[in-house]
């Protein structure tokens, strides 16, 4: 199974219908922000507030991560020896561009991911605005709020997150109808509505996450 | 109509290839591709040149020996034909056409043109049959009734001529829709659901063993193919894959 061409592709769009699935749970949480800092404190707190459990879901989440990662390269390579001599002319016809980058926007996810966790979890970059979380809020929780927004009011800090979301919106517009063919649901007629809802899932995930730091930036969440 | 062709030359499978210019004048818009490459070769021959080797056989688009990338597009710009089937008319006076084999690691070139597909058989060796007996005592194949959808189905997978320009257009150098178009053909039929599960694994297998490439659904495979067997035949290939494991 772990060796033939389509259970790893299964292993493949198994693990990345989780990360999907992972990655819209993450964005509603965090659409918390709109309601204000009671929204994102409260959430944050009732995360943390499941203790073990975090751990648990980390660790999962952790080795979706890692097999998805480990065949994502390895049928890349394998990909590209069967094919060693480029073509001096080739036209493409159905793919996209999306589909021919998969590799490269997934490293990229990758490398934003470790930055996220430095910047947001593990409070390494910008320690002058993480400090302001320790600083608990009105009702004694971490003001996740406040580190958010100070953060995102950084052009720079907003731009690296805006430029990892096309990243992400590039992977996912070939990545969701990819897996459910891979999951071999799809046929003649129902593959090109796939491609479009997937794209539309697409473009949703990252107007919504993008709207964080350009609300922020734009003034329209102020702490 | 004259055309300016650049044409992949290469003396044998270790020889290191290159594009040679040739030109090709007075092309009746009304001849084949393989006719024009006809007179390119008489114009070479004349000159002492070695003709351009290039595979063909039935020239009526059925038997799936020719084929060559045209202009970045194996079998060329028009949909659901072969390279045999298409026209001069196609193209304008003054174009350029850049000629190439099929490239795959898997398809290694044997001469200019002409590629060596024998891992094409490799796997339908491997699962590409139903082991049904027929005769007197067990009665005719036609004595199972098959539903016209099905039937259908069947067919429309069982018009691949092999002739390998999936692979050839697919960025991953993969031989899945070649493949699933057997799997399914035979998986819907009473004769070939009996070996499903050992076909699309041995398959599959074999597909790897060769050389190819996977599928990452780019869908190059069905814009390029002459007998427009659609990449639904692939979505059935992983079904029956999902349905082996159980
Ligand atoms: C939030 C993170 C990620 C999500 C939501 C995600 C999602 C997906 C999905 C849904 C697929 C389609 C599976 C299929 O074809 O059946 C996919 C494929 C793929 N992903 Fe990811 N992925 C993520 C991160 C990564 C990372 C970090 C890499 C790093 C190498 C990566 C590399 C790939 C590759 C190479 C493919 C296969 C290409 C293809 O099928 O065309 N992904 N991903
Ligand atoms: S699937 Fe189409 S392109 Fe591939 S070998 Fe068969 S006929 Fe040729």
């Amino acid at each position: 199974m772990l060796q033939s061409s389509i259970g790893r592709k299964l292993v493949m769009a198994t693990t990345g219908m989780c990360l999907v699935g992972f990655v819209i749970v993450h964005l509603l949480g965090n659409s918390s922000i709109f309601i204000g800092a009671d929204g994102i404190n409260a959430y944050a707190e009732h995360l943390h507030a499941l203790g073990p459990i975090v751990w648990i879901f980390r660790i999962i989440l952790l080795s979706l991560f890692g097999l998805h990662i480990f065949f994502g390269i390895q049928l890349t390579l394998e990909n590209r020896a069967a094919r060693p001599i480029d073509y001096n002319q080739k036209k493409n016809i159905r793919t996209s561009f999306g589909a021919e980058t998969m590799i490269y926007t997934g490293l990229a996810i990758l490398a934003f991911a470790v930055y996220h966790l430095f910047h947001f979890t593990m409070h390494v970059t910008n320690p002058e605005i993480s400090a302001s979380v320790l600083p608990l809020d009105a009702l004694g929780r971490s003001d996740v709020f406040t580190m958010m927004v100070l953060s995102f009011q950084k052009f720079f800090i907003s731009a690296v997150y805006a430029g990892a979301m096309v990243t992400l919106l590039l992977h996912l517009s070939h990545g969701v109808q990819s897996l459910f063919q891979t999951f071999g649901v799809l046929n003649g007629n129902t593959l090109p509505i796939m491609e479009k809802i997937a794209r539309a899932a697409a473009i949703v995930i990252f107007v919504g996450f993008v709207s964080i730091p350009v609300s922020i930036l734009l003034g329209l969440i102020n702490i | 109509m004259d055309l300016t062709l650049y044409v992949w030359r290469q003396d044998g499978p270790d020889a290191k290839g290159k594009l040679e210019q040739y030109e090709a004048k007075n092309v009746s818009p009304d001849s084949s591709f393989l006719e024009m490459m006809d007179m390119v070769n008489e114009d070479l021959i004349n000159e002492g040149i070695d003709p351009v080797e290039l595979d063909n056989d039935c020239r009526e688009g059925i038997c799936g020996t020719c084929g060559c990338v045209i202009n970045g597009i194996p079998h060329g710009p028009q949909e659901e034909t072969t390279t045999c089937q298409l026209h001069m008319r196609k193209f304008s006076d003054g174009d350029s056409l850049t000629i190439e084999p099929w490239r795959a690691a898997a398809f290694p070139v044997v001469k200019d043109l002409v590629v060596d597909r024998s891992a094409l058989d490799n796997i339908i060796q491997s699962g590409g049959y139903t082991s049904a007996y027929t005769g007197e005592l067990i009665g005719e194949a036609n004595n199972t009734l098959i539903s016209k959808p099905i039937a259908d189905y069947s067919m429309d997978a069982a018009a691949c001529i092999g002739c390998g320009a999936c692979v050839a257009a697919c960025p991953n150098g993969s031989a899945m829709l070649f493949t699933s178009a057997k799997v399914a053909q035979l998986a819907v039929l009473p004769q070939g659901a009996i070996e499903a599960a050992e076909r699309v694994n041995n398959m599959t297998e074999a597909m790897l063993n060769a050389g190819f490439g996977n599928c990452t659904n780019h869908y190059e495979c069905e814009a390029a193919c002459p007998q427009g067997i659609s990449v639904k035949f692939i979505a059935k290939t992983n079904r029956e894959f999902i349905k082996a494991l159980a």
